[in-house]
């Protein structure tokens, strides 16, 4: 190989470039690739730490078994496994207008929470004294509108003083999360803190329990992508995450569509809560969204802020997550599992996204080809 | 010992869990990665610390090698975290927040995982009074200005003169302020990038350990240190991204949350139930503020690094 | 005595995927000379310079240091080679010192100590006569001090090789002077200097020796004693050329565009504006001149509804819009002054001048309706956005100098760009892609822009062909003014040409074309009207066909000129 240089010259064996293009199907095998790495690293990880395991290797077959069982073998689990990705998707989308503007507003955990609050404050209130469609009716006006004035707020302050909305955002997470425990000690006397579930104020159900909220966001997914794909203010998000000098060119109000559109977040926020607070648990608690405001900023992320592709990686992740519950309640091991299974295949696909954008060029194949 | 006096030192105390975490966390942010990894990295440390010390904690080691080792277990675990996370967005130029989230769920997760086979006994109970050292067995708050306390005043104050007074400090701002020029001069961008955010990592982990070992010494402590991380990272904004301003900043962060149980001793003063979310809410409203008046006030020493956020090729044309 | 090679480069080749930006270059650089890189925008200079700093790699060749074979992979290898660059874009800390900026870097054994760096920065600015002072910082130095610490930055490494990448750029003359002075005891102290330039002038004022690249490829090196401004030019375009730009007379011009006595004040506070009053006339190119950063770029900005006014007006006429004859125009006498100014026309646009025609027959061709009356529509656009300009009807097409920062949206397709300026057309909410895209495939056509297709982002495409996209779309508008800041930069002579055409073809269809340009044989050539601004003020309005270039630079640098209106 290197007898035909120059000893004294030592050159990189390889360089990187960004890739010009690269065909999608070719991005989803790297995509792929990765996850398939990613769970033979689990099954690794599985079974240093798992003691069962190491005692009957034979059970790794079980293992890789449960990420299908723990979704699809039975019906209440397939339901199950439906609900979590339907609000997980329903989160994503939430987060993804303001992600395309470049708005990286990770405050999608609080301001879900917000509108969960908003909801069943005003079960709480009016439940059993208006008729409950109207109480439905008030509950989602009451999530949005939580929702609506958690996202704003940074908004305002974004387009005003360009306060950084990173920061903003995660902190509004932590007020939202104490509002709530305030609401939760003023509403229960007791002290204990934990409001049962309420007799009013829950969504109509028909077919399954769960129907409802997965066709409310099939129809929220098309209509998400058409909106950001097809409309006028869909395009201006475009514009205005790529350059906000361009934004500023073509006549569009910069700050206005800055403050609409972490608005719209804010609102389907708003919504995500709503299905949460009267959907599933006419109840609200610290821990109503339960870290899915931050996970959904990963699958909106992976899907790259396209609202159809989400589908898929929205229901990656609740398969990933119902598989590893299936595996800790199967192994015996603790219920934070899943997190770690999610943690690690979530790295291999961060990881991929490099060869995807970038291609790594060899020396020596780059002379030989020549001019490419 | 005075009530007020006790409030303050135990606010220190408490503060000092910050102040590993958001010194950690500058060190990442100077070279322009925000970090959101931090609660999970945090908790590992917490995770390292105590599984070395499940190993070790009864053994017949001298106290002070007891001490040492459960420190190194803890930069072991979060320090590798830092690897991860600067494998990913430092050679795979990965999307640093979605990367940090990962990291912290991943983290959070494994530490869950992890003590929930230790031996509560066998880390803490013994180790815990060497720890404490050199007001162990005190009654008041002084018992929780142990070994680790005052390692991260050290070590607030030395990051503070390493960053500004000395030439690696002068480089590491400036890969963070801008790394193409940082390049040009023919700084290693790549393993200044690597190095801060690992040694910030540990620094960082060792919060969550100082925190289940010293401060608060329970078998449950280690399901709030997440919340921790997050107010970290927070506390950043707070300091203006100077290390020595985390001790200040972290004993106000460590005052609003200790001052529900202290405020209670004001005669006339009587702390409702429905308070306590609201004053424990205060370091986050604060630190909303600060954020909103440097931002109007816009300045250009207290701004974040230049390029925070943004990954580093040399090649782009 | 035959002066010493310091550096020499040997076959070096260097391609960017396809494109090959170096190929097979020799080049020797002495000892004690000052040696200048000639070539046309593109030609691969600022590359070949790069991989000499360790910015890029070659891909093929060698070089020697001292007659010593060297690797530079890295600026840090470079510096360990006495070898700095000085680049066109600064590349310094904003928020350090310049001290700060100068020492970073350098691995010096003793403690690190701000107050010894200082005094060692100063002392080294004296040496060579620089001013300036350590503890400034970089956000509040102006261009030319932002370059003294650029070159400070290099000599404090003790390089023996510098390299300055278009360094009068953005320098006033006073300044070029001072840097030429410092350049010059540069060289007597023993260092080779390599300037890298498009400027003849300054090549001839400052060099011992040129070497001229075109295409990627060194042409010759020359002793600049034997070259001449023809000669050097002939070489670096290849063939013997005086620019050729059909320059037609401009069709009975009217005012299109006034500028009245414009103010303006940056975000910091500093008057970028002072006083600017112009005059733009339809069917006319009206260039404007001067030293970069005088004042072009917020000018346009102001016009176009983007850069605040703290005064002036900005007056503009669309021209004769058609309104049927009111009873205000019936009286007989009004009518007959009016249409001597041809001020009526019939429906097929026909003039109608009512010559020798009765009274009564007057009459009865007005009250038929037949005759439609032409009045000029005027309007101040001070203080207007954008949106609100257009939508007062006002056709005016901008074509910024930042085209992927500012004109274009660099991660979209050609149609998704077009949608730009009309993406608020269409039904509802909803956006339309069918006018676009068929609009993207129109311009791909006429303009000849290579492209993989319409939804490739146009990032990806080369600078020439982004211009072509962007100047397409602006002039698809059908201005009635047309404002182009540097629309050539970056391009090579086939894509400059076809849009000193493009501009051409709208000045010959009335449109008012304003062109701010760097190259004064360019806008000499290309302009009817030469408009010559210097720190925000006018200096002076020359005829392009009878100015001078020297004429032309005095103004660029005259200071508190009268102003001068050209009638």
């Amino acid at each position: 190989m290197s007898e035909k240089k120059n000893v004294t010259v030592h050159e990189p064996m390889f360089h990187l470039a960004k890739r010009p293009v690269i065909h999608p199907v070719k991005a989803w095998a790297i995509r792929l690739t990765a996850i398939v790495l990613g769970l033979l690293f689990c099954g690794i990880a599985a079974f240093i730490l798992i003691e069962k395991l190491q005692k009957n290797p034979d059970r790794i077959d079980d293992f890789y078994y449960c990420f299908i069982k723990g979704a699809f073998s039975t019906n209440r689990k397939l339901w199950k496994f439906l609900k979590n990705l339907a609000i997980l998707q329903c989160i994503s989308l939430a987060v993804t207008p303001a992600f395309r503007m470049r708005f990286w507003n990770i405050g999608a955990e609080g301001q879900t929470l917000m509108g969960v609050l908003g909801a069943i404050s005003v079960a709480f209130y009016l439940g059993g004294q208006v008729p409950e469609w109207l109480l439905l009716v008030l509950m989602f006006i009451g999530a949005l509108l939580y929702a609506g004035v958690w996202a704003l707020i940074p908004a305002l302050f974004k387009a005003k003083w360009n306060t950084n909305e990173t920061l903003f955002t995660l902190m509004m997470n932590y007020v939202a999360t104490f509002v709530v425990s305030y609401f939760l000690v003023v509403w229960v006397p007791s002290g204990s803190s934990t409001l049962g579930k309420l007799k009013y104020g829950k969504l109509p159900s028909f077919g399954h329990d769960y129907l409802v909220i997965v066709l409310i966001v099939l129809a929220l997914t098309m209509f998400l992508y058409i909106y950001l794909k097809h409309s006028k203010q869909g395009y201006e998000i475009s514009v205005v995450g790529e350059s906000v000098r361009t934004a500023q060119y073509s006549g569009i109000n910069v700050k206005k569509v800055i403050i609409r559109t972490m608005l719209v977040s804010g609102l389907l926020c708003g919504l995500s809560g709503y299905l949460i607070g009267a959907g599933l648990d006419q109840s609200v608690t610290t821990e109503s969204v339960g870290g899915q405001g931050f996970t959904a900023i990963m699958v909106s992320w992976l899907a790259k802020f396209n609202p159809l592709v989400m589908l898929i990686t929205s229901g990656l992740i609740s398969m990933l997550n119902s598989g590893a519950a299936q595996i800790s309640q199967d192994f015996n091991v603790n219920g934070a599992f899943p997190d770690v299974i999610v943690g690690i295949i979530l790295f291999f696909i961060i990881g991929s996204e490099f060869f995807i954008n970038y291609q790594i060029i060899f020396r020596k194949k780059d002379q030989k080809e020549g001019v490419k | 010992m005075n009530v007020w006096v006790n409030f303050l030192i135990d606010s220190l105390a408490f503060g000092a869990v910050f102040m590993y975490g958001s010194t950690g966390e500058i060190l990442t942010e100077k070279v322009g990665h925000l970090n959101l990894g931090i609660p999970g990295i945090m908790c590992m440390g917490g995770a390292g610390g105590c599984l070395m010390l499940n190993f070790i904690g009864k053994s017949s080691l001298p106290g002070f090698l007891i001490v040492i080792l459960g420190i190194l277990g803890s930069l072991a675990f979060s320090m590798l975290m830092g690897a991860i996370y600067s494998f990913l967005t430092v050679t795979l130029r990965a999307n640093q927040n979605v990367t940090g989230l990962a990291l912290t769920t991943f983290g959070v997760g494994l530490m869950k995982v992890i003590f929930s086979k230790l031996d509560a006994t066998i880390y803490l109970v013994g180790p815990k009074q060497l720890y404490r050292w050199p007001f162990a067995g005190r009654t008041d708050a002084l018992q929780y200005l142990g070994v680790l306390f005052f390692l991260a005043v050290i070590i607030a104050i030395v990051a503070s003169i390493v960053l500004y007074r000395t030439k690696v400090g002068l480089h590491l701002r400036a890969v963070g302020e801008n790394p193409g020029t940082a390049d040009a001069v023919g700084i290693n961008v790549t393993r200044y990038k690597y190095a801060a955010t690992c040694i910030g990592s540990g620094l960082a982990g060792l919060g969550g350990f100082y925190y289940i070992i010293d401060f608060m010494a329970s078998q449950e402590a280690y399901l709030s240190i997440e919340a921790f991380g997050w107010l970290s990272i927070a506390l950043v904004i707070f300091a203006l991204w100077r290390p020595h301003m985390t001790i200040l900043g972290s004993t106000v962060f460590g005052f609003l949350f200790s001052c529900s149980s202290y405020i209670a001793n004001i005669p006339g003063i009587t702390v409702t139930m429905a308070a306590k979310p609201i004053l424990k809410m205060l370091p986050y409203v604060v630190t909303i503020l600060v954020l909103i008046v440097t931002s109007i006030r816009n300045k250009r020493e207290n701004q974040p690094p230049m390029s925070l956020g943004l990954p580093y090729f040399r090649e782009e044309r | 005595m035959e002066k010493k090679i310091a550096l020499s480069m040997r076959g070096i080749t260097k391609r960017f995927g396809s494109v090959v930006a170096n190929h097979n270059v020799d080049l020797d650089v002495y000892q004690g000379e000052i040696l200048s890189v000639l070539g046309e925008n593109g030609c691969g200079k600022t590359t070949l310079m790069n991989m000499i700093a360790g910015i890029y790699f070659p891909d093929e060749g060698k070089i020697y240091k001292d007659d010593r074979e060297v690797v530079i992979r890295s600026p840090k290898d470079a510096f360990e080679l006495k070898i700095g660059m000085i680049h066109q874009h600064f590349k310094l800390v904003d928020l350090f010192t310049a001290a700060e900026n100068i020492v970073l870097g350098v691995e010096e054994s003793g403690k690190y100590n701000l107050k010894t760096v200082n005094n060692r920065v100063s002392e080294l600015a004296q040496k060579y006569g620089f001013h300036m002072d350590p503890q400034k910082k970089i956000y509040d130095m102006s261009v030319s001090e932002k370059q003294t610490v650029e070159i400070l930055k290099v000599l404090y490494r003790g390089a023996d090789i510098l390299i300055l990448d278009e360094p009068t750029a953005v320098l006033t003359p006073q300044e070029i002077d001072r840097l030429f002075a410092v350049l010059h005891r540069m060289k007597e102290d023993g260092k080779s200097i390599i300037i890298i330039t498009h400027k003849l002038h300054e090549v001839l004022a400052v060099s011992d020796r040129v070497a001229i690249l075109r295409k990627g490829e060194h042409i010759a090196t020359v002793n600049t004693c034997d070259a001449t401004e023809s000669s050097l030019t002939e070489m670096m375009v290849g063939k013997k050329v005086s620019l050729n730009i059909d320059r037609s007379e401009p069709k009975n011009p009217t005012p299109r565009l006034e500028v009245k006595g414009l103010n303006s004040v940056d975000a910091e506070g500093i008057q970028v504006l002072k006083d600017v009053s112009f005059t733009a006339n339809s069917g006319e190119i009206l260039g404007i001149a001067g030293i970069a950063g005088s004042g072009q770029k917020e000018l346009l900005e102001a016009i176009a509804g983007l850069q605040p006014l703290t005064g002036g007006e900005v007056i503009f006429t669309n021209p004769k819009k058609d309104k049927p004859v009111t009873f205000f125009h019936k009286s007989l006498v009004r009518v007959k002054e009016l249409a001597a100014l041809d001020a009526f026309h019939d429906e097929k646009g026909k003039a109608v001048s009512f010559e020798g025609m009765s009274n009564t027959e007057i009459r009865k061709w007005v009250e038929s309706g037949n005759v439609l009356f032409r009045e000029d529509e005027i309007m101040d656009l001070r203080d207007k956005t954008p949106l609100e300009i257009r939508e007062l009807g006002v056709r005016l097409s901008f074509v910024p100098e930042d085209r992927l920062g500012m004109g274009l949206v660099g991660s979209m397709g050609i149609t998704d760009n077009m949608m730009l300026r009309s993406y608020r057309k269409g039904h509802a909410g909803f956006v339309d892609r069918k006018k676009p895209k068929a609009l993207a495939e129109e311009i791909i056509k006429e303009l000849e822009v290579v492209t993989p297709g319409v939804n490739t982002p146009v990032r990806r495409l080369s600078g020439g062909n982004v211009q072509k996209v962007l100047v397409g779309r602006e002039i698809a508008f059908a201005p009635k003014v047309l404002m182009a800041a540097y629309p050539v930069r970056g391009l090579d002579i086939n894509s400059s040409y076809t849009i000193y055409n493009l501009l051409n073809k709208q000045k010959e269809n009335g449109v008012a074309v304003i062109f701010v340009g760097e190259d004064l044989d360019v806008l000499l050539e290309l302009c009817d009207r030469i408009l010559v601004i210097n720190s925000g003020t006018v200096t002076g309005v020359v005829d392009a066909r009878t100015a001078t270039k020297e004429e032309i630079g005095l103004l660029m640098t005259k200071t508190n000129a009268p102003r001068k209106e050209e009638a």
